[in-house]
């Protein structure tokens, strides 16, 4: 597995709501290597504050070579990242970590609420292109209310998947929570679920999942320093009361191997 | 015959620690650079100075619960913990790759108790590819009440002692900067037997989150590193460089040439580079590079000219 360095020029910087951001970098090495639920961790500024850098999910990639973030502004690095303009370049570390495992032979369920979206759309575009037959497909996005969610539709209608929609104040799609929305519809028994999001949320996913013996891929998020297994900083707890890192041994994980407290 | 301009390319970084020979004097610090594999595709390995590879201690260790890091201002918390494989397999599993990368490696061990630093010593001696032992006194001594070894003159000596005699391999005392007098401690292990002293480990700090009332490292309190730190670790290895006759080893805050040149003349043989490890991959082989550039820009006849070069008249 080979990660990159690159300092990386910002093609597109769009302001989807008052806190939510979409970049799109120039990351060739990273964007050919990158694999669904994959991350970067990209620098915020040139300057020794904030030190470290911050990790994102890979919301796609394209064939000319760029990769986009989604992110929202909830502290120093992202209030940084969110006044960096267009032709301006960050340095981008990845890609990093173990992605989601995708069996073309299973039907798939893809869970994402809020910027749990992120890593939703590359894992969707890869299930595209590993499947002839997407008709036994769904994808659940979940948001605060609409315009949050809608300004990331685009791209995710352009897929041969099926989408659904929830937002917690009925703006838009479904009134209520993406599990919510999981349990008024029957999974296929031979069927993955693949959800990102808020904890809260993820563990519902996964209830649900194991109460249906369905397999379920969960993709987390810690604080870390490094991105790559030398900090150590990013463990959290999982069965047995092992310690995990999310960095080296996640950010995806099978729910079965983690603590949930159900 | 051609006539053959004779002045050597490649400019004299060499430096000793003991009797432990470094093609420069650039390390990597104990718990930022991983067993070293992690950071294989990104370094040429073979063109640093050594690395020293994350602590080790007689058993396995789980380490601290999360959140084990947060950010402050130019620095980072962490509360690790000391997690690791313990040594047995270390030797199994993590030497056999080390062996392979052809730069010395040097081993930090940890023990709660002089028997653990002794045990220790006796494994890895033997073990072939350990270039030197760095040993962290900075660990509580269970037997003692849970004091440092790190804190006490007598007990970092005692250490120090235990694992001289258990060895042929240059040792090096890491100190800890949690202490009203680090030249004294630096003393003592010199006395001990000590080959080399490094310093600073981390700075024993806090943060707090106002919003929730509650630490924000699990464990409380954790050690500071980074940029942060720098100017107290260059006044440290100033002052302990001043009072011993071993080679000191700078730690703390070095991203660049220009911080590991500034520890040398405060007094440092070699400098470790720990937390830029986080934030730049590459790190320790820039600073080799940009090391490399000053001497010949300098017009250096080595690099150990800069060893305690700071000029205070």
């Amino acid at each position: 597995m080979s990660q990159y360095q690159e300092n990386a020029t910002i093609i597109r910087f769009e302001q989807l709501t008052d806190t939510n951001i979409r970049l799109t970098l120039q990351t060739e090495e990273i964007a050919a290597a990158a694999k669904p639920g994959q991350f970067v961790m990209i620098r915020t500024g040139k300057s020794k504050d904030p030190l470290l850098r911050r990790p994102f999910s890979i919301h796609q990639t394209s064939s000319s070579g760029r990769i986009q973030i989604l992110f929202k502004v909830t502290g120093r690095g992202t209030a940084l990242l969110a006044h960096c303009k267009e032709g301006e370049t960050l340095s981008v570390f990845g890609p990093l970590g173990h992605g989601f495992h995708i069996d073309p032979a299973k039907a798939a369920c893809l869970i994402g609420g809020g910027m749990g979206v992120a890593p939703m759309l590359f894992l969707a575009k890869r299930i595209c292109q590993m499947k002839k037959d997407t008709d036994t497909d769904l994808i659940i996005l979940g948001g605060r209310n609409r315009s949050e969610i809608e300004p990331l539709l685009a791209d995710f209608h352009f897929l041969d998947i099926g989408v659904m929609v929830a937002t917690d104040d009925g703006s838009y799609g479904r009134h209520g929570l993406v599990t919510d929305v999981m349990k008024t519809i029957s999974l296929p028994d031979n069927c993955t679920v693949y959800t990102c999001g808020p904890h809260l949320m993820m563990k519902e996913v996964f209830r649900q999942c194991r109460k249906k013996k369905i397999e379920c891929q969960v993709s987390v998020e810690s604080v870390m320093a490094c991105g790559m297994g030398a900090c150590l900083g990013c463990n959290m707890v999982a069965k047995n009361s092992r310690y995990v890192h999310v960095c080296s041994d996640g950010p995806v994980f099978n729910a079965e191997d983690l603590e949930w407290n159900l | 015959m051609e006539f053959v301009e004779d002045r050597d390319p490649f400019p004299d970084l060499r430096v000793k620690i003991g009797t432990l020979e470094l093609q420069n004097p650039v390390l990597t610090a104990s718990g930022t650079f991983g067993y070293a594999r992690e950071f294989a595709n990104l370094v040429n390995l073979y063109r640093l100075g050594g690395v020293v590879v994350k602590g080790i201690s007689l058993f396995p260790r789980p380490g601290n619960p999360p959140p084990r890091i947060i950010e402050t201002s130019c620095g980072m918390l962490n509360a690790i913990g000391l997690e690791n494989v313990g040594v047995d397999r270390f030797i199994t599993e993590k030497m056999p790759y080390l062996l392979g990368i052809d730069t010395p490696v040097i081993v930090n061990i940890l023990g709660d108790s002089i028997e653990e630093y002794k045990h220790l010593t006796e494994k890895l001696t033997v073990v072939p590819g350990v270039s030197a032992i760095e040993v962290n006194i900075s660990c509580p001594n269970v037997k003692k009440g849970g004091v440092a070894f790190g804190s006490d003159p007598d007990m970092a000596a005692a250490v120090t002692s235990v694992v001289k005699e258990n060895t042929h391999l240059p040792v090096i005392v890491k100190l800890s900067p949690n202490v009203t007098d680090i030249s004294q401690i630096a003393w003592a292990v010199q006395q001990a037997g000590a080959d080399a002293v490094s310093l600073i480990n981390t700075l024993v700090g806090m943060a707090v989150d106002l919003k929730t009332k509650r630490p924000r490292l699990a464990n409380i309190i954790g050690g500071l590193s980074g940029p942060a730190i720098k100017p107290v670790a260059l006044r440290m290895v100033y002052q302990v460089a001043r009072s011993v006759s071993i080679p000191v080893i700078g730690i703390g805050g070095i991203e660049t040439a220009e911080d590991a040149l500034e520890f040398m003349l405060a007094g440092a043989t070699a400098v470790q580079i720990g937390t830029a490890n986080f934030i730049n991959p590459r790190a320790s082989e820039e600073v080799v590079e940009g090391i490399t550039d000053y001497v010949i820009r300098e017009k250096l006849h080595s690099v150990r000219e800069m060893i305690g070069a700071l000029d205070t008249e």
